[in-house]
């Protein structure tokens, strides 16, 4: 939304803000509920965050709004209002764009690096249906805008080194750009060994290896129109998951789109912005490095998708209305080979996502009204058409083993609704919402077929007759800014009807060897998700303060059990001291006693942590030669621990201590 | 100018039609189309011809098709009334196995059809002979000769003794080409009266139990046991295979009393039956 002002949200921590240049921005428009993570390096203050190189995975992760579930080092998957990626719309730039791996190995993004990418939008629950239905909220992950700046040619390099794990980044950015042209061409490679927890445990199949490139390209037509294309190769091989009994040799993604931009002030539509795309992924899991496992196997995903979306945006009166047509095409197919310890025996095949063909349509529109200088009220709505078909004949028989009587398709139609009202006076703000959201079940979730779950030790199936999973959302968001103290609550409720969850069939065999049975996707009548998180800070003086944030996360099914990654009670506090070259951060963070995990869905009890951070940075020049440098150590104290969100209970990285050079030659 | 290009085109038209309806007259409908020949069996008149889908016999279920060829005119006999029986000499007695009658094949003019289930092999394939016993206009013809009969690579015949003392054949028909679904299974069932005699043994039960023991003796569902159809005197079933591989069909037979005359359910204790089919897809 044009209006709104982007909302720059400390990478460090929560959301709040501590330099004051930033806080009149934040002042200005504290209620929008979307969240904006910049990690294009080149617009980032580099106070703000605490490595240049990061991972997108560790900015989502310092979100206060996301979770990062971890499997292992890399390609964690995000979780926000305790729904993990099936409840999300996650995106690029708009893109649909799904994982190939039926176990989840391969969150989207991860098929991105922050080289590619100038921010990332995160709207919270039905806020985040802009390009896709969901109930948890939307993340997408925006690419750089056209940039015509006649800046000519900048160069920009980074270095990182991480003592844990022996982790080095190296990134190399090249930009040229005049008035009608400008060509950006970014190349970055990581390497990591296996990491060790505190102290001093190394975890076995931590270790990963990913390179990823980019350009991107423009030309401008003319006054108000420009054609943009953009291609992100990204590969990763040797990527181990220590959290699972399998690693993955390759996951690899061609990410291509061209897109048209048009932008006039004077016409009824101020801009259309129109996208054409197509992504393919190839996912290969792999047990070869594995010395002990009950049986090898082959497990590879493809997953293909096309889509297009065009973007108007209008600007009458006192609205401010975005209109949003979109649609894609998935194909997701996954196959699994078992080569038997018998070797007179023949190898066992299935298709574990039998060709799943998805097609989608939808609109989407949202309109801002502005009652008067205080008050807001703002309204979307999605509408969507949604159809599965298995391709595969084979793929169908084999579910039909389950399901007999289903067909090869199924339709659905999906609606979601929002509405939030938002009113400013003075320093207090405050943000009503509340929303209506469906979403289809996941290819996973509808057909999966014998698709092992390590978490809870079970073999899932899909159900293609699940009905569309239906969230009835409130929200509430307040601050109060006095003087140079600031607070804030924030807090989403989420009545969630046709709640998708894995069930236990007794009568069923699990195929996985070890397993200790079969769950079959089926539907609680209800599950109740409730989550608030109080924030508050303080300036002492220009250069330093302080702020701390907890949260409280609720979750329960219709069967009175408590959901699966629900997140404890959780804290954390900062001590921040910064001029405009340099800066420390002091971090304390933990998670209390995981009191109401989840047994029944075979989850154990995640004990209390807390862990202590000390970050630097400092910005000098060479000449014109601009350098940042960003130190620190993570984990000061080497605390062996583990998160409610780590599969497994796999721990996390002991002490690390590291340092990120960037070198910018203008 | 258009009808120079459009002459030869009419020509070509009438050319191909004419020669399609002059080929139609002359078409023999091949009556063995996709079977491949085993063996001839001859005498002075006539040779029998006799056809399956692999062109070999091996043990289990083997349909089968026959020819009479006319040795002096060559043509084949549309006429006939045809018997067979095969025997397995053992070094001290003989046998015989279960079979079918012997039927025109529907829709077919010379093609006659059966069954024969072969329950055992030497390894080198001897030991079996068949009779083909026919009679045309009244006139009765017979004709013997060993056979091939070579031992399936999986189990699909099994023959044992029940807790009443009788001896049983069970024999895999159904599925030829398994796949990764719902499959119909189909399986002959015959009890050994003497050692000629092999007549189908009806309504009685077969439980099945699918395992794929190299996947930790792995099962599936919504498989069904196996009951008795008067159609075609076999017993049918549902069998569910979730993937390709080696599968052991753990089997139980019950008879008309529902009492266990052979096989073991599956525990944590027993892996397979003793009463077992395997199949390998």
């Amino acid at each position: 939304m044009k209006k709104y002002i982007i909302l720059v949200v400390s990478i460090l921590f929560t959301g709040l803000t501590f330099a004051q240049d930033i806080e009149n921005n934040i002042k200005k428009d504290t209620t929008s509920l979307d969240e904006i993570i910049v990690v294009g390096r080149r617009k980032l203050s580099n106070y703000r965050q605490n490595k240049i190189v990061s991972s997108i995975d560790d900015f989502l992760e310092n979100s206060n709004k996301i979770t990062m579930i971890k499997r292992g080092n890399y390609a964690w998957e995000a979780s926000i209002n305790n729904m993990n990626s099936n409840r999300l719309s996650i995106t690029i730039d708009g893109m649909q764009i799904f994982g190939a791996c039926t176990d989840k190995m391969d969150p989207i993004t991860s098929y991105v690096d922050v080289s590619n990418l100038e921010k990332v939008s995160v709207g919270s629950g039905q806020e985040g249906t802009e390009n896709g239905h969901c109930l948890g909220g939307g993340i997408d992950l925006q690419l750089p805008q056209s940039t015509f700046y006649d800046s000519g040619l900048k160069t920009n390099i980074d270095l990182g080194y991480e003592s844990n794990g022996n982790y080095k980044t190296t990134g190399l950015d090249i930009e040229y750009s005049n008035t009608k042209f400008y060509l950006n061409a970014d190349g970055i490679y990581r390497k990591s060994d296996n990491y060790k927890a505190g102290e001093n445990k190394e975890i076995l199949y931590s270790q990963f290896e990913k390179y990823n490139i980019s350009l991107q390209s423009g030309f401008k037509l003319n006054e108000h129109e420009s054609i943009d294309a953009n291609v992100i190769y990204d590969k990763a091989t040797d990527i181990g998951y220590p959290a699972l009994p399998m690693d993955v040799s390759l996951a690899e993604a061609l990410i291509t789109s061209i897109t048209h931009n048009y932008t006039n002030d004077s016409t009824f539509i101020k801009s259309l912005v129109t996208k054409v795309y197509f992504n393919t992924i190839t996912h290969i899991m792999d047990d070869s490095k594995r010395p002990d496992v009950p049986i090898r196997m082959d497990m590879p995903g493809w997953s293909d998708t096309y889509g297009f979306y065009s973007k108007a945006s209008v600007r009458a009166n006192k609205h401010d209305v975005t209109f949003n047509i979109n649609g894609y095409y998935n194909r997701s197919l996954a196959e699994m080979t078992m080569y038997p310890n018998d070797s007179n025996q023949p190898a066992m095949f299935m298709y574990t996502w039998p060709d799943v063909r998805t097609l989608y349509t939808g609109v989407y529109a949202k309109d801002s009204y502005s009652l008067n200088t205080h008050e807001t009220l703002s309204t979307s709505l999605r509408f969507g058409f949604h159809k599965n078909r298995i391709a595969k004949e084979t793929g169908l028989e084999s579910l039909q083993i389950f399901y007999p009587e289903i067909s090869d398709s199924k339709s659905r139609l999906l609606t979601s609704f929002s509405s939030n009202y938002e009113i400013k006076k003075n320093a207090l703000d405050i943000t009503l919402g509340l929303g209506y959201g469906e979403r289809a079940p996941t290819v996973s979730e509808g057909y999966g077929f014998f698709l092992f779950n390590s978490f809870d030790n079970y073999d899932y199936i899909g159900n293609p007759t699940l009905r569309n999973e239906k969230a009835v959302e409130a929200n509430f968001k307040t601050n109060y800014h006095f003087k140079k103290f600031h607070i804030g609550i924030e807090s989403s409720y989420f009545h969630i009807m046709d709640y998708i969850i894995g069930e236990i069939d007794a009568t069923l065999s699990p195929m996985t060897i070890g397993a200790n049975g079969v769950q079959v996707y089926t539907a609680l009548n209800s599950a109740t998700i409730f989550d608030v998180y109080l924030n508050s800070s303080y300036q002492f003086s220009k250069t330093f303060s302080v702020n701390g944030t907890v949260g409280y996360n609720y979750g329960k099914g219709s069967n009175n059990e408590p959901l699966p990654l629900i997140k404890p009670f959780s804290y954390l506090a900062e001590i921040n001291y910064s001029t405009p070259r340099f800066n420390a951060a002091i971090q304390l963070e933990g998670n209390g006693n995981q009191s109401k995990y989840s047994s029944f869905y075979g989850e154990d009890e995640t004990p209390q942590y807390a862990i202590l951070n000390l970050n630097f940075g400092n910005i000098f020049y060479i000449k014109e030669h601009k350098v940042v440098l960003k130190y620190g150590i993570e984990n000061l104290l080497d605390t062996y621990y583990s998160t409610y969100a780590d599969w497994n209970n796999i721990p996390r990285q002991g002490r690390n201590m590291y340092i990120n050079l960037s070198y910018l030659i203008p | 100018m258009k009808f120079k290009y459009i002459l030869p085109i009419l020509f070509i038209a009438i050319l191909v039609t004419s020669c399609s309806s002059d080929n139609d007259d002359d078409i023999i409908i091949n009556e063995i189309e996709g079977l491949i020949k085993v063996q001839d069996l001859s005498n002075s008149t006539h040779t029998i011809e006799l056809y399956n889908a692999t062109g070999t016999f091996k043990t289990g279920y083997n349909a089968i098709s026959i020819r009479i060829k006319d040795n002096t005119s060559n043509s084949y006999m549309e006429n006939a009334t045809v018997s067979w029986n095969p025997i397995m000499q053992m070094p001290t007695m003989q046998h015989s196995c279960p079979k079918s009658t012997i039927t025109k094949a529907s829709g077919k003019d010379t093609v006659y059809e059966g069954f024969i289930v072969y329950q055992m092999a030497n390894l080198d394939g001897s030991g079996w002979s068949l009779t083909v016993n026919y009679s045309i206009n009244g006139v009765e013809y017979t004709t013997t000769d060993t056979i091939t009969v070579m031992q399936n690579a999986k189990q699909n015949v099994t023959s044992f003794m029940g807790t009443d003392g009788s001896r049983y054949i069970i024999s895999l028909v159904e599925p030829k080409t398994p796949k990764i679904a719902i499959n119909n299974m189909t399986v002959g069932l015959y009890k050994m009266e003497t050692m000629m005699s092999f007549p189908v043994v009806e309504n009685y039960k077969i439980t099945l139990d699918p395992r794929m023991p190299g996947m930790g003796n792995h099962s599936s569902p919504n498989n069904t046991d196996l009951t008795f159809k008067a159609e075609d005197a076999m017993y049918h079933g549902n069998l569910s295979l979730t993937m390709t591989g080696y599968w052991v069909l753990n089997l139980k037979l019950l008879n008309t009393q529902n009492e266990v005359l052979k096989g073991e359910d599956i525990t944590t204790e027993i892996a397979q039956s003793s009463l077992y089919l395997e199949i390998e897809f």
